[in-house]
């Protein structure tokens, strides 16, 4: 996995260096962080190019950052004839959430993105069909991020302080 | 024009198509699903799906739950096998505490997997028979399922929603009754599904329905990021359990069915196979069964014996931590998956430290290639479009989260 994360960091640092933000292994996985503008780029070049070849998208899902003022999006790649697998995230102000789609790349990020959009309101620029989901047209919030908490916290009939809640 | 030819303008030429909504609740669909069909008479032109029917915001719902109280929520996702995901979620924090699990638990898990997709394929499989008309093979192969929960009710108590388990492994050996039902189970099963079979596999009518319908390509199913049965449908040899083998998977010999069109009766051939490999998988794990503890040292996370935690002060205290969900998890990051029902489950974690996850991701297989649907059913019968659904095994629960 050590030689994965060399050889991709190798390959990226050639055709994109200094927009490579960090590289390293978290657990079994090669992480790489790419600046927001390059990351359509940096996506397009793993697919393509012909050592690395990650032709499957595996996972995309967005994320945000623990001081509340950035988004992240995370995308899990895969080539599965070598068995390769590496993670790439990127990013932005919270905002300013817009970073290229990539459903060109993939069909498969369609609905991906559309969910990512539902939960965090990132907006991917280009995507064919950009509105929410899962949840219903009408709703004005994005409900995956940290500023909504689960539960109405002016409640006054439930002390779980006993708790650390 | 005359008026006869201006009505075969009409008809003939200027099309006008009708817009038919097949769902959210028709019994064929199974389950919560809206397609908007533009209809040109029986042909499908034109499909747009609506989800969220069943949305249950999870992903909200786990950053606010401890880690063992997360479990009932996997269980949610897919309901037809609900134990692997609870595998894959243990795995999934074993994997961020690094804890090593002895063999004997990951060779009970084993069963229990293969258990669970064996009822997964009855489901699916038994209901792409009662779509095409055969309703026999349905109702003789479904008592079998009904025979596995019986197992699953056996170890933990549920059936559908099991919630098996815990993180680290079992939280004791399964009684010689669950032992009995699994062996009769074995040794019974085989003739019930050969039976099947017998009724479906080479059966002119079912061929002629299924063949050549709704099929994708191998590249499409590639793009649209197919997983599972699907894609191995498809013709690509893609198995999670071969390809980053978990929880022993390396110690048993099986082979992984690929199909070549990725039509229906391709789906369908495919879970058949899998059924048997998953017997076999189950049989081995019985014969080469390791003597050992049923879960891994972690007094942080496991719950001692009860008869300890009545008499000694450390397990009690053990005891309301890990009850009260008041257990810290080490900070990291990590992507686990498993070969679920549909294909590769993944979990996606992020922990920053304190009792609950920061961020919890769910990869549902369905979610992702439910979305291929409208370009399989373009151009295709209604009731091919019904079959298509069947066979691809969207499940409503793993769909919507």
């Amino acid at each position: 996995m050590e030689e994965l994360l060399n050889k991709v960091n190798e390959k990226l640092k050639e055709q994109f260096h200094g927009d490579i933000q960090s590289a390293e292994m978290l657990y079994d996985f090669p992480v790489f962080t790419i600046q927001k503008d390059r990351i359509h780029d940096v996506l397009k070049f793993l697919k393509e190019d012909e050592e690395l070849n990650f032709h499957f998208l595996t996972d995309l899902c967005g994320m945000q950052t623990a001081d509340e003022k950035q988004l992240g999006v995370i995308y899990h790649l895969h080539n599965m004839p070598k068995n390769f697998r590496i993670r790439i995230k990127t990013f932005f102000d919270i905002n300013h959430p817009e970073i290229p789609t990539a459903t060109d790349l993939w069909p498969a990020a369609n609905w991906m993105e559309r969910e990512t959009y539902d939960f965090f309101g990132v907006k991917f620029k280009g995507h064919p069909n950009l509105k929410r989901i899962l949840n219903m047209d009408e709703m004005d919030i994005f409900p995956l991020r940290k500023e909504f908490p689960l539960e109405d916290q002016t409640r006054i009939d439930k002390n779980d302080s006993m708790f650390g809640r | 024009m005359s008026k006869q030819e201006s009505i075969n303008k009409e008809v003939f030429e200027e099309k006008e198509y009708s817009t038919l909504n097949l769902g959210p609740t028709h019994p064929a669909t199974h389950g919560i699903f809206q397609n908007v069909l533009k209809m040109d008479g029986e042909i499908i032109k034109e499909a747009t799906p609506t989800i969220g029917y069943i949305h249950r915001a999870f992903e909200k719902l786990a950053e606010h739950r401890p880690y063992a109280q997360i479990t009932p929520i996997t269980d949610r996702l897919n309901y037809c096998s609900s134990p692997i995901n609870n595998m894959g979620w243990y795995m999934t924090v074993e994997k961020l505490l690094g804890a090593k699990i002895p063999k004997r638990a990951e060779y009970h898990r084993v069963i229990i997997m293969e258990l669970s997709r064996i009822a997964d394929h009855i489901i699916c499989n038994s209901v792409i028979g009662v779509d095409t008309g055969a309703m026999t093979g349905f109702l003789y192969i479904f008592q079998w399922r009904e025979k596995i929960y019986e197992i699953f009710e056996e170890i933990c108590g549920a059936r559908l929603t099991t919630n098996i388990g815990r993180i680290g492994g079992f939280d004791n050996d399964w009684n010689k009754k669950t032992w009995d039902l699994i062996d009769t189970f074995l040794k019974e099963f085989p003739k019930g599904l050969q039976e099947f079979s017998n009724l479906l596999e080479r059966n002119k009518i079912f061929m002629d329905r299924t063949v050549n319908c709704g099929p994708i390509t191998a590249e499409m199913a590639l793009s649209y990021s197919f997983v599972g049965p699907n894609l191995r449908a498809a013709g690509i040899d893609y198995d999670v359990r071969v390809m980053n083998p978990y929880s022993s998977y390396e110690d048993f010999t099986f082979t992984v069915p690929v199909g070549t069109s990725g039509d229906t009766y391709d789906r369908f051939m495919v879970r058949q196979h899998e059924m048997w490999q998953s017997l076999s998988i189950i049989e081995q794990a019985i014969k080469k069964m390791p003597e050992g503890p049923m879960h891994a040292d972690l007094p942080d996370f496991f719950l001692p014996p009860k008869e300890q935690v009545y008499n000694n002060m450390e397990a009690l205290i053990y005891h309301f931590k890990i009850v009260m969900g008041e257990t810290d998890i080490p900070k990291g990051e990590v992507y686990h998956c498993v070969e679920g029902g549909n294909g590769e489950l993944g979990f996606y974690l992020i922990s920053d430290g304190g009792r609950t996850p920061f961020r919890l991701h769910f990869r549902r297989p369905c979610f992702i290639y439910y979305q291929a649907y409208p370009e399989m059913v373009k151009g295709i019968m209604l009731s091919d479009a019904i079959l298509t659904m069947s066979s691809m095994n969207v499940i409503a629960g793993e769909l919507d989260a």
